[in-house]
């Protein structure tokens, strides 16, 4: 059997190895192909396409009401904040008033949205460490966030509640009882979480000083959301350009200094606890009045050019719109938050262990549909 | 009640062997025809034993994350882990073309002929030892240790990058803990005096090495459940595994029947790490006696001794299914750094304090 040879390794002696498709920790199917020197990672070369669906062109033959959903298969776990930004990208392009009680579900929706997000990423952060139990404890509170959404949405994953204009229909009457008792139950269990993970010695060995992203590299990828923030740029969409009443909300934009993996671990911890905190702030105070603005039902947007962008889970999405004047888009554009992420992975790390890539993985969130679209 | 239970095991012991003896003639093949039955009797303890402890595993996880565990095979689901044998062994047994078929069937093979080995001194209960040889304790660090061999074998041979990154990580681990397991036993070794596990069970009958020993000996012990849960790769030790970056290393080609050799020989070495803790450290199968509480000693005493033994195991199987639930796992650097930064230093330190302790006779 012979070693050599372009994909086993290299002359100068690196072995290479294709992580994933299929691999336990790429989340999905993300292709990494990796260059080692005995378990020193020399070069990272991400391999994607493996789930393109080609929304973006799927979405120019599709009317201006159907076309947000689609996004909803794009970052899965953003799926409410995916919808909400094409649909303010619309409502960009009609003028049409959004219904203040329209825009306090939609941020309420939104929050929940990236706090079972944040959820997800927890426990998995644990389980690509090698912390198995962490994940379950996640997954205890972010159903309870899930079976809101199902009272309210009628899914769990895919909410598709947005319509340009509003909200498809009002909230379920037992809403705020439950987030309410949801919000008791994730402030909780904040004890647990970070004596199961924030506080073990080996979690900090494993994530303290690995994966250093610093401020210079994070701008020039265009790295965007926590992994932006942890390294020290202050760039929330939704202070900076406020949408649908952030402006309106007390809240506090996370930015931490230190840009290694545990940095960006505390940075969505402490995110998780803003979500918690705006969400208490607002739902005892759902605003009366409609649910949706005057749309027509075949939507037409005015020649021209159209950009929204909004905060997801994993920071910025962009909506491009190009329209011609008819009933459907010219062209679309998406600015995913994760495409740009990735593109820092390699800069993060070469120079560390394989154990320390997972670990890296982990803290940047990657979710591949987002990144292939 | 425990001295009929102890007589009934020597007293079995001795008829089978004055039967063979006057059946068969010559001592050689007795001698083999004995060493046969003992093996027979040693693998229909073990597969019940890693039964049991699959389905402790199992149980253990499911209680620390909110889970209910197997449930629905036989009573409280007792019978799953059977069921699953059945389904390993009629699994096809894949080879990978481009491997090296020799090495890569032998190799499971060797990793659980070692793990069973080192089963032979193991002292069950009163009177009841496979092979009471004067070198016990020497024979089962050496014997322990061939089976990184099995495991480089197994990585090697798969033709597989994953697999021999994880050989790799194990051969480097394994040599390494090796020192501090066998630097804590020699603490033991120092306090009795001798290699012979029946003798260092006997010592302790006036109280086990743990509470004896005072603070060196307790380090000692600390240090030798830290370092065996790292010599027989379990969590948060499982470098050689390591399924979020190697996807299973050094078994991840092998399936069916092969693989679930592995799983055995990992249960049968947690079974005897745990083992050699409970009677280096724990006494054995020694009943727990307080100083000169006659009475309550007495009570103890009617424990049987298989129970002691039996019962300090477990608990210790206990405390390493749990580290394996709780923690996160180290980076190979980190691994290493806590071996030779840390855990050997300080065994060697508290080598020179307990070898003071038994010149001096500060114990007990």
């Amino acid at each position: 059997m012979s070693l050599l040879g372009e994909n086993f390794m290299t002359e100068e002696g690196e072995f290479v190895i294709n992580m994933g498709p299929q691999h336990p920790s790429t989340h999905g199917v993300l292709h990494l192909k990796v260059w080692l020197d005995g378990e020193t990672i020399k070069k990272v070369q991400p391999h994607l396409g493996y789930i393109h669906r080609s929304i973006e062109k799927m979405s120019e033959r599709l009317s201006y009401r159907n076309f947000i959903y689609a996004t909803s298969r794009m970052d899965y776990l953003s799926a409410h904040i995916n919808n909400q930004a094409c649909a303010l990208a619309v409502e960009k392009g009609l003028q049409v008033e959004v219904p203040a009680r329209a825009q306090a579900i939609r941020v309420l929706l939104a929050e929940l949205t990236r706090l079972q997000s944040h959820q997800l990423w927890w426990g998995c952060t644990g389980l690509d460490l090698g912390a198995v139990t962490p994940f379950f404890y996640a997954f205890r509170e972010r159903e309870a966030i899930m079976e809101i959404f199902e009272e309210t949405c009628g899914a769990r994953l895919t909410q598709n509640f947005c319509v340009p204009g509003g909200v498809m229909y009002d909230v379920n009457p037992n809403f705020q009882k439950r987030v309410k008792d949801v919000m008791q139950q994730i402030k909780s269990k904040y004890r647990e979480y970070e004596e199961i993970l924030t506080g073990n010695v080996i979690f900090e060995n494993r994530t303290k000083g690995v994966g250093y992203l610093s401020k210079e590299d994070a701008i020039s990828f265009g790295v965007t959301g926590p992994t932006a923030r942890a390294s020290g740029i202050s760039c929330d969409i939704r202070k900076w350009f406020p949408y649908d009443g952030y402006e309106k909300l007390d809240f506090e934009e996370v930015v931490m200094e230190g840009g290694d993996c545990y940095t960006r671990y505390m940075a969505r911890i402490e995110e998780m606890k803003q979500s918690v905190h705006i969400i208490e702030q607002m739902i005892d105070n759902l605003p009366e009045g409609d649910i949706q603005g005057k749309t027509k039902n075949v939507i037409k947007l005015p020649k021209g050019e159209f950009y929204q962008k909004v905060e997801t889970a994993r920071g910025e999405l962009g909506v491009y719109i190009v329209s011609d004047g008819a009933a459907s888009p010219y062209r679309i554009k998406y600015r995913s938050p994760n495409f740009s992420n990735l593109s820092a992975l390699e800069t993060m790390s070469v120079g560390t262990k394989i154990g320390d890539l997972v670990a890296i993985m982990a803290t940047i969130d990657l979710v591949i549909p987002d990144i292939d679209r | 009640m425990n001295q009929l239970l102890e007589i009934s095991f020597s007293s079995l012991a001795s008829s089978i062997h004055s039967w063979l003896s006057s059946a068969i003639a010559n001592a050689t093949i007795l001698n083999v025809v004995e060493m046969a039955i003992a093996g027979v009797c040693l693998l229909v303890f073990l597969v019940p034993l890693c039964f049991v402890l699959g389905y402790m595993e199992r149980k253990v996880a499911a209680f620390m994350q909110l889970r209910l565990g197997p449930n629905r095979v036989g009573p409280k689901g007792t019978l799953q882990i059977v069921a699953d044998t059945v389904k390993l062994i009629f699994k096809e047994g894949l080879t990978p073309n481009a491997s090296d078929k020799f090495l890569f069937n032998l190799a499971p093979i060797i990793v659980v002929v070692v793990s069973m080995l080192v089963m032979a001194p193991i002292a069950f209960a009163k009177n009841f030892q496979l092979w009471d040889l004067n070198i016990g304790v020497l024979y089962v660090t050496s014997i322990s240790s061939i089976a990184v061999i099995g495991i480089l074998m197994a990585g090697w041979s798969s033709y597989n990058k994953y697999s021999l990154l994880g050989a790799m990580r194990s051969g480097a681990q394994i040599v390494s803990y090796e020192l501090s397991v066998g630097l804590s036993i020699i603490s033991i070794v120092i306090m009795t005096g001798s290699l012979k596990i029946s003798d260092i069970v006997m010592s302790q009958a006036d109280g086990w090495w743990i509470f004896k020993g005072h603070l060196p000996i307790f380090i000692s012990f600390v240090i030798f459940v830290i370092a065996s849960t790292a010599e027989i790769n379990r969590a948060p030790f499982d470098l050689s595994e390591a399924e979020q970056e190697l996807t299973g290393g050094f078994h991840t080609e092998y399936s069916g029947m092969k693989f679930a050799m592995f799983l055995l020989a990992e249960y049968i070495n947690l079974f005897v790490v745990s083992a050699m803790a409970a009677t280096l450290f724990l006494g054995g199968w020694m009943p727990f006696h307080i100083g000169h509480w006659e009475a309550f000693n007495h009570i103890m005493d009617f424990i049987p001794s298989s129970l002691w033994f039996l019962g300090k195991t477990f608990a210790i199987i206990f405390i390493i299914m749990q580290f394996r639930w709780t923690f996160p796992r180290l980076r190979v650097d980190q691994l290493l750094n806590l071996e030779w930064k840390y855990l050997l230093p300080i065994s060697m330190v508290n080598i020179i304090l307990v070898t003071i302790m038994a010149i001096m006779g500060w114990y007990l």
